[in-house]
């Protein structure tokens, strides 16, 4: 029996660089307890519980059973997902497959990452082929750097404009109490702070966090008696390009255009520019921030930076993108897609205080994976016709 | 290369307690590049794409491939970056030597591109593009090693 599914309730934690304070089911549990604040619901009304974070980097394994005093689950289905830098977004596309299928009504959903606890490149290292792939790699910033280098040479964009959007995203930042850098950079202090593997700077990556994020989904027949501002789910998809990481190609994000692509089309969405009203992209550095926006169809290939330096991303733009800071300025690595989507979500629901967008019809949140695979998910105001 | 021989991945003085199999595919690569200096893809039968590393199934088709051809030596740099922050070397437990070019090179016939170390003697020329050979090992045991770095030539 397929339901439609809304996003009832968010939850985060204020992430920061290092929280000795608490240990990881504490830490879960700040953005547990939020989340069913927010909804006013208790554990009790709680059917089923999907979490999930790179569990390779913390070096301790099955979250899913450890944090259950933490994360509400004790004795309640409890299911892990892991999917890389992805795992906040299918999360939440897990929770909704559970809710739409009929069989859960209110899913919780759980990302967490403590990355002062970790060694984030040896560990990432760990997701890539022993023998092929480990001879030169450098953690997620060598992909990252070939991607701009090759989108540099076939469409001629510069260190400024990927430094313009790490601007774009700090400035959004101060709006954001739960971001980690809250602090405004300039262009030039972008261009000028140490490079790290050319073009990428310091200022152009996001940093290191420790957070958590929960969200709370529940089908039609309850979603509209917990809220009256339901976020509905209009569609979710994901894709995986490639084997090795020389198979992907350079300068275009080709999972991101397909699954963009499957999802508008279900939706009925034409002119995504016009059509979406606010999007938090799981933009890991700046040039993602024009090249996968290209991908996404907002604009045609090349017209990125363009567009960003219009000012049509901005707060107040025709399209803002990462109201929150975005990932730049945060990145609890498996809470960061999630917080993606808690993210859009508050949007929706005109929960979203210092940095709502006004009148938000439809928003998008995405998650991207080490390197070049893609979730995504579309919300909507109205419930969907399908 | 016999069924029981072992590649060795170099870690230094640290050990790592795993044991993988590169498949049929990719002992014949490193048996080739040991003895013979061939660099060798697999063609899939479907869509005609050359693959390097090799491997048994092209991904797009769910096809399997059996016809291996030579690639190489020679290529260009499909894209590259160049490494200039420290790190430490997961595989060896040591802070990397940086700055080293990063490059995934477009080898001639292949569709894929190999990811290798790029020589920075002349860091201005190392750049889209260019043309690039191999330098090889003095000694070649059978691993990506056997190549020591690619270098960009006129
Ligand atoms: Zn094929």
């Amino acid at each position: 029996m397929a339901k439609r599914a809304a996003i009832v309730g968010t939850g985060q934690t204020f992430h920061k660089s290092h929280r000795p304070d608490v240990n990881g089911q504490e830490l879960i549990n700040e953005a547990v307890s939020r989340a069913l604040l927010d909804a006013n619901l208790t554990m009790k009304d709680i059917d089923a519980i999907i979490i999930g974070n790179m569990d390779h980097f913390e070096g301790i394994n099955y979250v899913d059973c450890w944090s259950v005093d933490g994360s509400g689950g004790t004795m309640k289905p409890v299911m892990k997902i892991t999917t890389g830098g992805t795992t906040g977004c299918t999360i939440a596309i897990g929770g909704y497959h559970l809710v739409a299928s009929g069989m859960f009504d209110k899913v919780l959903i759980v990302g967490w990452e403590k990355n002062s606890e970790s060694d984030t490149s040896g560990a990432i290292t760990t997701a890539f082929d022993p023998i092929w792939d480990r001879l030169v790699f450098a953690g997620a910033i060598s992909g990252l750097a070939a991607e701009a280098q090759a989108y540099i040479a076939r469409y001629g964009a510069t260190d400024r404009d990927g430094a313009r959007v790490s601007v774009r995203d700090r400035k959004h930042a101060l709006n954001n109490p739960h971001a980690q850098l809250r602090k405004e950079v300039s262009l030039e202090e972008v261009l000028a702070s140490p490079m790290l593997a050319d073009p990428i700077h310091l200022l152009d990556v996001c940093p290191r966090t420790d957070g958590a994020c929960a969200v709370i989904m529940a089908s039609e027949d309850s979603a509209e008696k917990i809220t009256k501002t339901p976020d509905w789910i209009w569609g979710t998809g994901n894709r995986h390009p490639y084997a090795y990481l020389g198979d992907a190609d350079y300068g275009r994000l080709t999972s991101m255009e397909r699954t963009a692509k499957e999802i508008f089309k279900k939706a009925g969405i034409k002119e995504p520019r016009k059509e979406i009203n606010v999007i938090e992209l799981y933009q890991p550095y700046s040039f993602a921030g024009i090249i996968w926006i290209e991908d996404m169809g907002i604009v045609p290939p090349g017209k990125g930076a363009e567009y960003i330096w219009s000012g049509a991303t901005d707060m107040g733009g025709e399209l803002p993108i990462n109201p929150s800071g975005g990932v730049i300025s945060c990145n609890p690595i498996g809470a960061t897609g999630l917080i993606r989507c808690a993210e859009a979500a508050m949007q929706v629901m005109g929960k979203a205080e210092g940095r709502q967008v006004p009148d938000v019809n439809h928003a998008v949140s995405t998650g991207f994976g080490g390197c070049w695979w893609t979730d995504m998910i579309l919300h909507g105001k109205k419930k969907p016709n399908y | 290369m016999a069924e029981n021989e072992h590649i060795v991945i170099e870690s230094g003085e640290a050990a790592q307690p795993f044991n993988y199999a590169v498949g049929m595919y990719g002992s014949r690569f490193f048996k080739e590049l040991r003895e013979n200096k061939k660099i060798m893809g697999v063609k899939c039968p479907t869509c005609g794409k050359v693959y390097v590393p090799p491997r048994g199934v092209c991904g797009p088709c769910f096809q399997e491939m059996k016809e291996f051809v030579e690639v190489g030596p020679g290529g260009v740099i499909g894209t590259y970056t160049i490494l200039r922050f420290a790190f430490i070397d997961p595989e060896t437990g040591h802070q990397k030597p940086v700055p080293y070019g990063y490059g995934f090179i477009k080898l001639d016939g292949a569709d894929t591109l190999f990811q290798h170390y790029i020589d920075l003697v002349d860091e201005k020329k190392v750049r889209i593009g260019a043309r690039v050979e191999p330098v090889w090992a003095n000694e070649r045991k059978g691993t990506i090693k056997d190549i020591q770095y690619f270098r960009v030539v006129e």
